[in-house]
Parts: C-alpha cells; structure tokens; sequence
C-alpha cells in the first residue's frame, strides 16, 4: 500500500514500467519473466513459501518491502509461543471463540501454517531490503528510480526507519 | 593537571590526557566512535563491543583501553566498521526488536546505530528468544526482550542512584537482567525519577505513560545520525 | 523454610565470618547442604553478609554445581565431553536414566537422586566418567551404572559406593578414589623425585630479585598456553605498588582433554606449594590461594594434608624455614563448575565471590588483582617448573627443550589411542612422536590444546610442540579416521556456547550463531557461501571478544575450515531450486502437519 503513497509520481512511474502481477492490475500469477518484484509481508505458510519461490522465479530483482518483509514483523510475535498453542487461542480458547466441536481447521485446502514467520531472506535470496513500518513512500521511489536509472540503491538517513 | 598526550585516531592527531579512555579522548576531541555499553559517568564495562578499535594495531575496546603517547588508533576503516556492524546486527537477532510499536523507537541507540550504519536487514538469522516481562512495578516495566546486557542499568543504579535494583543473573545465552526481589521490580526500592531508568539505551526499561509523546519526525534520531553532537562539537 | 533451615543457612554464614567476600564457599555449604539455592535462602544469605538479594543470585545462577531449583542429596553428574562420548557414554547414560526413572536435569519422585551432564572432569584418559557428588567414578560400563543406582538406592552412602583403588595417592585414605594417574612418561621436570623444602631453601638464600632473575634466565614460559614470561610477570608483580600481594594457582583445568595437572595435584602436590611458596618469596606476597576446580573436590582433603605436612616442617606459615620476615602461608579456594574461570580474571572475579566475568584490562592483575592489589596467577605446571628451577638451576632446566621455549612439557593424551595417560615430553617433541608414544594407530586428525586450540590434520603431524609451533595448554585429543569430525566440532561450539560468561555480544550470541550455521550444513543444508559466512563470523567473535574464551571460541570451526576444508565441501551443494539451501520447508512445516494431522 506504500507504493500508492509515492501519490502522482505514480502516473511518472506507469510510463517507465509495465505492471505484472500486482494489486493494482488484479494479476494472480505471472505471465512471463519481471524485471523486479517488491514484496511485503512475512513468510508465514506453505502458500506464501510458494509465492516466493514464483517471484524468485520470474524477477530478476527481488526487494522486500516494510518490517514484516525484512524481519518477520508483529506476526512474527508468534515465534516464540508454540504453534499449537497458537492455534488452540485462535480456535479453541480465546474468549470471543465459539467452537464447540473443538476443532482446529485442518481442510487440506487451508495452506498450513509454518512453525514460524520467516522474513522473507531466509526463505529466498533477496536483492534489496525497504524496511518501515510501513516504509516511507519515498524510499520505495528512490529504490525504483536508482534501479530503472542504473544507480546503486542506497537509503538516504532519513529514509531508513524501522517504524 | 594531568600531563598530555598526544596519538592518533586514523591518521589525524588528537592530543588527550593520561588516564583517558581512547572512547573519552575521541569524544573530546569530536570523533565519533560508535558504542552502546558507555555512557558518560558511568563506570566503563567493554560489554557491548561496538566501540572497538585497533589500537596499535591490536583489537580493543576503546571504553576501557587507555590512550598512550603515540598510541596509532584505527577505527572508521572497513574491518573495524565491519566488526562493529556485525555485532549490532547480532544484537539485533538476538533480542525481539519490533521496532514498529516500541516507546522507545525514535530515540533507541540501537536502532540509530543500526541507521548509521545503514543496515537494512541483518545478515543473521533471527533467535526469536523467549524473554519475561516484568510489569508489577506502577510506574516502570521490563521488557527483556529488548535488552541487550549493557550493564548500564547495573551500573547506574549502583554508581549514580546508590541503590542495588538490578544485576545479572544465568551466563551465557541465558543471562538475563534481574531485579533485587524475588517478586518483581515492585518489591525493589526503584524509583521512576532514578539514573538506571533512564540509562536504559533501549526499550527494555520504560517509564510507564510516556510512550510515543514526541510525535514522529521530532525524535532524538529522526533526522540526525548519533554521534553527531560528539561531532559536531 | 522451617526455621532448622534458617538456622542452618545462618549458621553457614557465620561460620564463614558473614563475609561477602566467602560467597564461593557459603554458596557451596549451601547447595551441599539444602540442594538448592533459591527463593528465602538468598535473601537469608544476603541478610548474613549484608548484601543485596540480586548479587548473591547473581554469583548462585553462574556456576553448574550451584543450582537454583531442589536437586537430589545425591547428584550423578556425567561427563558429556567429546572423549566420553567416543567411550560410549550415551549407552551409560541411558542406564543411568533407566535405573533412576528420570532423564536428564531431572531428581527422582522421591527428591533423593539426580541426573545432569557436565563438560570434562579431566577424566578423559579413563572414560566414560562421571561424578557422584564429589566421588568420581571412571570407565564406567553399564553394569556400573546399575549397580551405583541399585547401591544409592539401597541407602548407601555415596561415598561408600563399592570401587577399586588408583595408583599412587589415589589409593591413599584422605583421596580413596578409583582415579588412575596414567603416568605413561615421567620427565626430569614434574615427575622426577623431589625433596620437599631443597629449591625453597636456594631461593630463600638469594634475593627476590635474584629469584626472578633466576626464571629469566632459565626462560621459563607460563604452562597454561598463552606463554608468558613467568619471570617478567613475576617482575611485575614484585615492582607495583599495593598493601599486600598474593600468589594464586590456577588449578581450574577445564580445557577438555586436560587432565595433567589433576595427576600433578595427586602426585606432586609437594612440588606445587613449593612453587607457590617460592613464588610468595620473589613476589613479595604473605598469602597465596590454590584455586581447584569443583570437579576436583575428591582431592581436598589430600591437599589439605599436604600443607598440614609442609606448615609442620615450617616450610609454610611464619618465617616460612627460618626466614624473618617472610610469611606465607595456602589456602584453597573451591571452584563451582565454570570454564571461563581458568581465564585468570574471572578467577580473581571468583576468588572475590563473584560471577566468574572477566574483568576489563588494564589494569593487569599484576597491578590490581585479587581484592585489588598485584597478584600473579600461574598455572599448576608452570609453578612446579619454578620449583625445580630454584632446586636445580636456571641453567639445568634451559638445557631441556628449544632455545624458545625451554623445558619439559606435561601432555594429556586422549582419544584413539591405546595408551591414553600423561606424558612429559622436551619441548620440540613432534606431534608424530607423541601419537607414536601413545600408540595411536591411525591417527586422522589431533585436536592439540582443546577445543580452543588447533585441529592438526595428518601433513602438519610433524609440527612441533613449542611456543612457537604448536602451543598447547597440554591437551592432546586424537581422532581416528572413523570419527565424524565435522561432529565433534559441534560438540565444542555446544562447549563454548554453555560456558561463555554472556559478558560481551561477539561470545554470547556469536558462538550461537556459528553453531546454527554448522547445524545447517551438517544436515546438508548448507551452501557454498555459508563457508565465508562461518569464517567472516569466526573472525568477528575472535577479534572482538573480550577475554580468551571468546577469542578462541571460534577456533574449532576456523582451524577445521583451514584444514580439514573437504569435510565441508563435501557437504555444501549450491541451491538448485530458488529456495535458499538453508530454508527446509518440511521442518519448517512439521509442527502444523502433526497438528492438522496431514500425511
């Protein structure tokens, strides 16, 4: 969502580049090989393992965007309670739950969980880290622009912000 | 008067007096030498391991190593930068720093080293420790998960406060920050206007209801590098 | 608490002058006594000496032999090192844990026994080991196991647990333990006959100075590995200012594989407080402490007897054989279980009652040590060394070993070899030598000095054992080429990453690290680059740590990754999907799949 902060410079963006798979198009899946691929958010089930593995496939640059991306974040808060007892607060215990079968969701469908939220370099390789929660807007314009213009990708000081 | 001395730090003469810490000499002398485990008036620890140099040629931390006359210091060349940009990182993945809902980002030293250093992801893998809070006391609490052992509350309650709050219990991976009673810091003689509470260069020791007051953008590190005011002197 | 307990906590206090400054001794007669040091008892112990609560549970949760949860009256603590391991103790430990009903780190229901590991307790030319509170019990078989429960359990005493006798002294009432000395090579320095008082007698007839003189020119290096000239830090000691001066012996041998100065404490423990006494008289020092580590306990009494006998014959005490003016007399200082305390200022640390951390340097002891005044610290060999200098002569002593480092050295040889045991070799001796004294028949790679030190593989067998070449505090582990080398060196990286003090960041979260990564590449999820990415990180740990613990830590992955390097390319593969090698998703999904219970 960062990404729509860059506001108007947007529309400058668009003339430079095409869209492929993204939020804004609606493409699920990738029709054919990207030059860079942003991705947010961490790495917490089979299916997101999955997608970083079409992404690492199809772009030649990857840049992880935002905490979560880079370091797990506040989903990774789960890392260090068991995923049992993750699942039994969700389903089973929490105070707002009415479950009285008693069962956790085990549809082969739903993508398992994995037993901690990676952030997504240990999972694949990653070219280029945009941390911030969320990243400033103009990080993610400097990172585009010095990539599109062939220049090292590099956070002036007051772009680089874990928060 | 204490007698002068005069050594380097990469390259540039500095002239210090004996007695001095390498760290106190490069301060007074407006170089920056990044470090976590000093602060001023505190007794040096040579904890954290941020502040070191070669001096001589020789690893050491410049908190506790005294200068000597002609004493040749290195410290912003790659392979000290590089030490001291591996072990924020490893301070990093030790602890639980989220960064996005602390009370202390903004004004935290480790996040601003870890911004001067320009460091955008560590190269290390995430711990993800289990560390206790400790909320009992009405005005203070501990979040161990952001601590990173630099004694400075140790020393400050004891040095500054003339109070025993705090000390270091368990070796190794599981050394941890504990209090002088058995229940929590509520049972201590800790006082939220004490030196340790603020001497914390973290979030693990926060002041209850002062969380995120100064607005984003306002914050100790928001435009400036740290270190700038040593430099800038 | 009922109030016998109070009292008795009390009691311990008092008898040890509620002096803060005993805390290693009170937190001992504690455990000994309650089993545990934890909830009221602290703030007992910390009300008797005037402390606060938080530094008496600082210096209890440092040590392994002090524990902060009820243990049992007895405590079986079985040696884990990576000799033991090669002996099988797995199979006795699974005996163990059988017979007892419990696995380890836990007491039995009825609060009586209980199981833990411990690292090496310099047992390892008699493995599998283990310590029965103070008793050691050694090549241990499963039968033994059983029978040491079912004897436990039929209410005998530990310290009536049925054994055979050692050699030596080890037969002798006041130690009566089943340890063997394994002196396989005595040399002319430590294990030749000696006369208690002849070299205290040379060294009183000449001047301090003339003393330290005397270990200059005889070039006597410190024993413990590091080298230093004994005399120049005797110097030192003599020259700096303070109100009093002391002389401590480091006989905290932890490094695994060493056992040498165990066999000289049950030996020539004459020889050693002769050094010391020596050592007092050149230093100016009235008070000297021998520092033995926890795990020898069993040789207390033994000791103790010995400088009975030696302040009898007024070799100790006041005017130490007749001299005016020069008192000095020993005591022992027990250690509670922690490596680190072989560093000499986390022995001081510990001597004070403190946690066993490192102190920052400058000052050197020899300036400001023990209760802040000049100390010397010197290892148990290096000690005897200067005794048998002062008997024999600088010049008789130099005329062994090579022009840098002169004399004789003790080994502790271990491991694939059929004679395991102590060996007093001349400086320059090879490497090759040694294995073929020990008669190590196929010797793949040698461990020399301990984990700290160097994995020697087979073209560098003929180096030499000197400070120059191969320098080594005496442990000698060999390894045959059955062993799972790569194994072991997790082994020692578990070692370091238990042991270190968690003072500074490089030692406590980068040894952790370094393992994490050898984990992934053992079980073949490991990359090319995961190699540079181990010796970049072994560099950073070595040069910015704080004392020689952490700076040494790293050695057992940078000294296997210069010469046994095949053993990890064999193992790394470059990632061929776009996954990263060291991201497994079936273990990363194994938790939810034995939730949903999915295949």
């Amino acid at each position: 969502m960062s990404l729509l902060d860059i506001d108007d410079r947007l529309l400058k963006l668009v003339e430079l580049i095409d869209f492929d798979k993204s939020p804004i198009d609606d493409i699920k899946s990738f029709s054919g090989p990207v030059d860079i691929g942003l991705i947010e958010g961490g790495c917490s089930n089979e299916e997101n393992v999955h997608v970083l593995q079409e992404f690492r496939k199809h772009c030649k640059i990857l840049i992880s965007i935002g905490d979560c991306a880079t370091m797990g974040g506040i989903p990774a808060m789960r890392n260090n309670i068991p995923l049992k007892e993750c699942l039994d607060e969700a389903y089973i215990n929490g105070p707002s739950v009415h479950n009285p079968g008693g069962l956790t969701p085990n549809d082969p469908d739903i993508p398992l969980l994995l037993n901690k939220v990676f952030p997504v370099h240990e999972v694949v390789k990653i070219d280029y880290h945009l941390p911030g929660c969320p990243p400033p807007a103009d990080a993610i314009w400097e990172a585009l622009v010095a990539l599109l213009t062939d220049k090292p990708v590099t956070l002036p000081y007051e772009l680089l912000k874990y928060d | 008067m204490s007698k002068s001395i005069t050594f380097t730090i990469d390259g540039v003469e500095v002239t210090a007096q004996a007695g001095q810490t390498i760290l106190q000499a490069a301060d007074a002398a407006g170089v920056y030498i990044p470090r976590l485990c000093a602060k001023t008036d505190l007794s040096p620890f040579g904890a954290c391991r941020v502040c070191t140099v070669l001096a001589d040629g020789r690893p050491q931390a410049a908190c506790t190593q005294p200068v000597s006359e002609g004493m040749v210091v290195e410290s912003e060349i790659p392979k000290v930068q590089q030490i001291r940009r591996d072990i924020i990182e490893m301070l990093f993945v030790e602890g639980n720093h989220y960064c996005m809902f602390c009370e202390k980002s903004g004004n935290c030293e480790l996040q601003a080293l870890a911004y001067r250093f320009g460091i955008v992801a560590p190269k290390y893998p995430y711990l993800f420790p289990q560390r206790e809070l400790d909320a009992s006391h009405p005005d203070i609490f501990i979040d161990r998960n952001r601590c990173i052992l630099c004694g400075r509350c140790v020393r400050a309650s004891k040095e500054l406060d003339g109070k025993n709050v705090f000390q270091f219990v368990g070796r190794g991976p599981n050394k941890k920050v504990a209090v002088n009673a058995e229940a929590g810091l509520s049972d201590t003689d800790v006082a939220v206007i004490d030196e340790a509470i603020d001497a914390c260069p973290v979030g693990a020791i926060i002041k209850k209801r002062t969380g995120y007051r100064v607005p984003i953008g306002q914050r100790k590190y928001d435009s400036k590098p740290i270190g700038s005011d040593i430099e800038t002197k | 608490m009922n109030k016998a307990t109070k009292a008795a906590v009390t009691e311990i206090c008092s008898q040890y002058g509620n002096d803060r400054g005993n805390m290693m001794d009170i937190l001992r007669a504690v455990q000994e006594r309650l089993g545990g040091i934890y909830g009221e008892t602290i703030d007992i112990i910390a009300e008797s000496v005037s402390a606060p609560r938080v530094e008496v549970e600082s210096t209890a949760s440092f040590y392994s032999f002090l524990s902060g949860k009820p243990t049992g009256e007895v405590v079986i603590r079985l040696c884990n090192d990576v000799i033991d391991k090669m002996y099988r103790v797995d199979r006795v430990a699974a005996a163990f844990s059988e017979e007892l009903g419990i696995g380890f780190g836990e007491t039995t229901a009825d609060g009586k026994i209980t199981l833990e590991w411990t690292p090496c307790i310099g047992m390892c030319d008699q493995a599998p080991a283990a310590l029965v509170n103070d008793e050691v019990m050694t090549r241990l078989s499963t039968d033994h196991a059983r029978d040491i429960v079912a004897s436990l359990k039929s209410g005998r005493e530990y310290y009536k647990l049925p054994h055979e006798l050692g050699d030596g002294n080890n037969a002798h009432k006041l130690v009566h333990s089943m340890v063997v000395n394994h002196i396989r090579r005595p040399g002319a320095v430590i294990f030749a006959d000696f006369q208690p008082g002849a070299g205290l007698a040379n060294a009183l007839g000449m001047t301090p100075v003339e003393v330290i003189r005397c270990m200059k020119i005889a070039r006597l290096r410190g024993r413990g590995g590091a080298g230093f000239p004994t005399g120049l830090k005797w110097e030192f000691t003599h020259t700096a200012d303070g109100e009093r001066k002391f002389v401590i012996c480091n006989a905290d041998e932890g490094e695994p594989g060493t056992f040498k100065d165990r066999v000289i404490l049950t030996e020539r423990a004459d020889l050693l407080f002769e050094g010391m006494t020596i050592a007092g008289y050149a230093v100016g020092s009235d008070a000297g402490v021998l520092y033995l580590r926890g795990e020898y306990t069993y040789l207390r009494r033994h000791l103790e007897r010995i400088l009975g006998e030696r302040r009898e014959a007024g070799l100790l005490g006041e005017n130490v054989r007749g001299k005016k003016g020069f008192d000095f007399d020993i005591r022992i200082q027990m250690g509670a279980g922690a490596y680190i305390c072989g560093e000499e200022t986390a022995l001081i640390s510990s001597c004070e009652g403190l946690r066993g951390d490192p102190k920052n340097r400058p000052p050197f002891p020899a300036q400001k040590g023990f209760l802040g005044e000049p100390t010397v610290v010197n290892n148990v060999e290096t000690l005897c060394c200067a005794a048998r200098i002062m008997e024999k002569g600088a010049a008789w002593f130099s005329q062994f070993g090579t022009k840098g480092s002169a004399g004789t050295k003790l080994l502790s040889v271990c491991g694939d070899c059929d004679r395991p045991g102590v060996y007093e070799v001349n400086f320059g001796t090879k490497l090759s030598e040694v294995l073929e004294m020990a008669e190590a028949a196929d010797p793949a790679a040698v461990q020399v000095s301990g984990p700290s030190g160097e994995m020697v593989a087979p073209g560098d067998f003929d180096r030499a054992i000197s400070f120059d070449d191969l320098a080594t505090g005496g442990s000698i582990m060999v390894f045959n080429s059955k062993r799972d080398l790569l194994g072991i060196v997790a082994e020692f990286m578990d070692f370091f990453i238990d042991e270190s003090c968690g003072y500074c960041t490089p030692c406590r979260v980068g040894n952790v690290l370094l393992k994490e990564r050898l984990d992934k590449i053992r079980s073949g999820q490991g990359c090319p680059e995961d190699l540079d990415y181990l010796q970049a990180l072994g560099e950073t740990v070595k040069t910015a740590s704080r004392c020689g613990l952490g700076q040494t830590s790293p050695n057992p992955i940078l000294t296997t990754l210069a010469n046994f390097r095949q053993l990890y390319e064999a193992l790394v593969k470059p990632a061929t999907g776009e996954l990263l090698a060291t991201f497994d998703l079936e273990s990363a999904l194994s938790e939810a799949k034995a939730i949903a219970q999915h295949d």
